[in-house]
């Protein structure tokens, strides 16, 4: 699903450097990556989500290789390709929860809401226990209830690849562990790769494999 | 359509600060519009009276005085002129001339003694009743029936004018005969009489019971007249016939005299009549003063519109400043969006979509408001012109 091969980055102005000689993640694969603060983990994120563009090396995600498409490009194929999940849920107060569910169909033309994305929406919802709550704000919900809709915000578009940035950060740890559960239980059931930073160590044994980032960096970042 | 629609999400979610955004914008947009419609309708209806009325006699002093009161019922008093004035006119044969007795009023409206030419020269139609016919009679202006709620059939009382004077003008109970269609100008706001009716009012003319009976004098009583005789405050079909003038009526006042001349020439000649300094009558055109007052009137439009123009570039920035203050707060959202894959321009578009449907709100809240005042500002103009007193 994932592959990279000698990838280097940098910050202009900053001694951040990161070098990342060989990765890949399988389909369906759930691996979780940890390394102190600014040892690059969100930057691969980034990286792997063509938000940023590395100074060279292999990007590839399923089958495409994300350091060689256009701005335009990047854009539809991560709206396409690519589902996030952050960790202040970053979900918009005015919009309901099925709004915030179905936003990025309306934010990219890559993307068609139809009455079956509508549907999904729904379903993902009822599967997350949030299905009575659709109509709500997110200032009316609790914070549990808040990163299950970004999860189905992040479902919503059948992605390949599920990239969540400490998505259990701000929980408790009974949230923590349902919050996990359901995530890998959404993309075992599309059939997406998770590929999740994380600095909670007690949730390592959940996934399949931890990458340890704090080799691949150099300098302050 | 995204773009919108996401739009129309926050601003209904954030109400609150959308309206107070929107009636801001709305009355920036709406104050000039709306003094601008207000002032151009002040004015042609200045001129339009000014230019309707050729000439004005009245007594020397301010000429905008014996206008204002003379066209426009205002609550100035310029020193009356004598009928002989009147008859002078009428000498001549040059022109018409139309007595116009303003000195008094009524619950607020004044009251306009006069003669049938006023009503002919004016083209005033009576909407409901009859026209002024006998002593005592008074035909209201559209505003005043609707103000008062009176029509024909009701009467009016006029106004005393010194409450501490008991050797003064008692007030003289008038029935209504008619009401006058609406002009929009400052007829509507005035009540017309007869200008003996206001000479009654003034105390010149009036009824009383008989100093003596016939009955009397057979027995050769001597005729003693003193506050014991009922004057009559009310003139009926019964009392009339003992209304009566004392003096002569060349020496009755008038507040101002409208001259309509017979052509050019005949205005030339009369005006040239009433040249010398020294006469205690002058003659004026009241569309001149009218130009002068409005020429001052748009002296201090000029001065308005920098005022308006400075306010509505602070607002604006204000507005701005709000606006580019809530986009750095969104900030995180237009991250959010990058990396959920929003197309180049999308934010953009969002951001624009919400400040252009801010601004339509606004622009149609004005115009509504604007179409208001324009459908409104002759009657309201008029009244204000009636206040302007």
């Amino acid at each position: 699903m994932v592959r990279l091969e000698n990838l280097k980055f940098g910050y202009s102005g900053t001694g951040f450097r990161l070098r990342f000689p060989e990765f890949t993640l399988d389909e369906d694969e759930r691996v979780a990556i940890v390394g102190p603060s600014g040892s690059g983990k969100t930057t691969l994120l980034n990286l792997i989500a063509g938000i940023l563009s590395p100074e060279s090396g292999l990007i590839d995600v399923d089958g495409v290789n994300v350091a060689e498409l256009s701005d335009a490009e990047r854009r539809r194929f991560r709206a396409s390709t690519i589902g996030f999940v952050f960790q202040d849920f970053a979900l918009l107060d005015y919009l309901s929860a099925r709004q915030n569910i179905l936003y990025p169909y309306r934010i990219t033309p890559a993307l068609k809401l139809d009455a079956a994305a509508r549907d999904r929406a729904e379903a993902l919802a009822v599967a997350c226990g949030i299905g009575d709550k659709l109509d709500r704000h997110p200032t009316a919900l609790s914070q549990g209830e808040q990163q299950r809709v970004a999860i189905c915000r992040a479902l919503v578009t059948q992605p390949k690849l599920i990239l969540s940035d400490e998505a259990t950060g701000n929980l408790d740890p009974a949230s923590k562990e349902r919050i996990l559960d359901l995530l890998f239980a959404q993309a075992a059931e599309a059939g997406a790769a998770v590929l999740a930073v994380t600095h909670d160590h007690e949730l390592l044994p959940r996934f399949e494999r931890v990458l340890d980032f704090a080799q691949f960096h150099e300098g302050v970042g | 359509m995204n773009a919108l629609y996401l739009a129309f999400a926050y601003l209904r979610y954030h109400w609150a600060r959308s309206l107070i955004l929107t009636l801001v914008a709305a009355l920036i947009l709406f104050v000039p519009v709306a003094t601008q419609i207000l002032l151009s309708t002040s004015e042609r209806s200045l001129l339009a009276r000014g230019d309707a009325t050729p000439l004005l006699l009245g007594s020397r002093g301010s000429q905008l005085d014996l206008t204002m009161a003379a066209l426009y019922f205002s609550d100035e008093k310029p020193d009356p002129v004598t009928m002989e004035a009147v008859e002078s006119v009428w000498d001549s044969g040059l022109g018409i001339p139309i007595p116009v007795h303003t000195a008094f009023a009524s619950s607020g409206f004044r009251i306009v003694g006069t003669t049938l030419d006023y009503f002919d020269f004016r083209n005033l139609q009576i909407a409901y009743g009859r026209g002024l016919s006998v002593l005592g009679d008074a035909v209201i202006g559209a505003d005043v029936a609707a103000t008062l709620g009176k029509g024909v059939g009701d009467t009016l009382v006029s106004s005393p004018e010194n409450l501490f004077d008991l050797d003064g003008v008692y007030p003289l109970e008038m029935p209504i005969v008619g009401v006058l269609a609406a002009t929009n100008t400052p007829d509507d706001q005035a009540i017309f009489v007869d200008i003996k009716t206001a000479w009654v009012i003034q105390g010149i003319g009036h009824g009383h019971e008989d100093v003596v009976t016939v009955a009397e004098i057979a027995a050769g009583s001597e005729a003693v007249a003193n506050a014991a005789v009922v004057q009559y405050q009310r003139i009926t079909p019964e009392n009339i016939d003992t209304f009566h003038f004392h003096g002569s009526q060349d020496d009755f006042p008038t507040s101002a005299v409208i001259v309509v001349p017979n052509d050019t020439r005949a205005a030339t000649i009369l005006k040239g009549r009433y040249l010398d300094g020294e006469n205690p009558v002058q003659l004026i055109e009241p569309a001149g003063v009218i130009q002068g007052l409005v020429d001052r009137i748009f002296r201090i439009k000029s001065l308005l519109d920098a005022v308006t123009t400075i306010i509505a570039i602070a607002a604006f920035a204000a507005i701005g400043l709000a606006v580019f203050l809530s986009y750095r707060l969104r900030a995180r959202e237009i991250a959010t969006a990058v990396k959920l894959g929003a197309r180049k321009g999308m934010v953009l578009r969002l951001l624009s979509a919400e400040t252009i449907t801010l601004l339509s709100i606004s622009i149609i809240i004005a115009a509504i408001g604007a179409s208001l005042v324009a459908q409104n500002a002759e009657s309201w103009v008029g009244w204000l012109l009636s206040l302007g007193a």
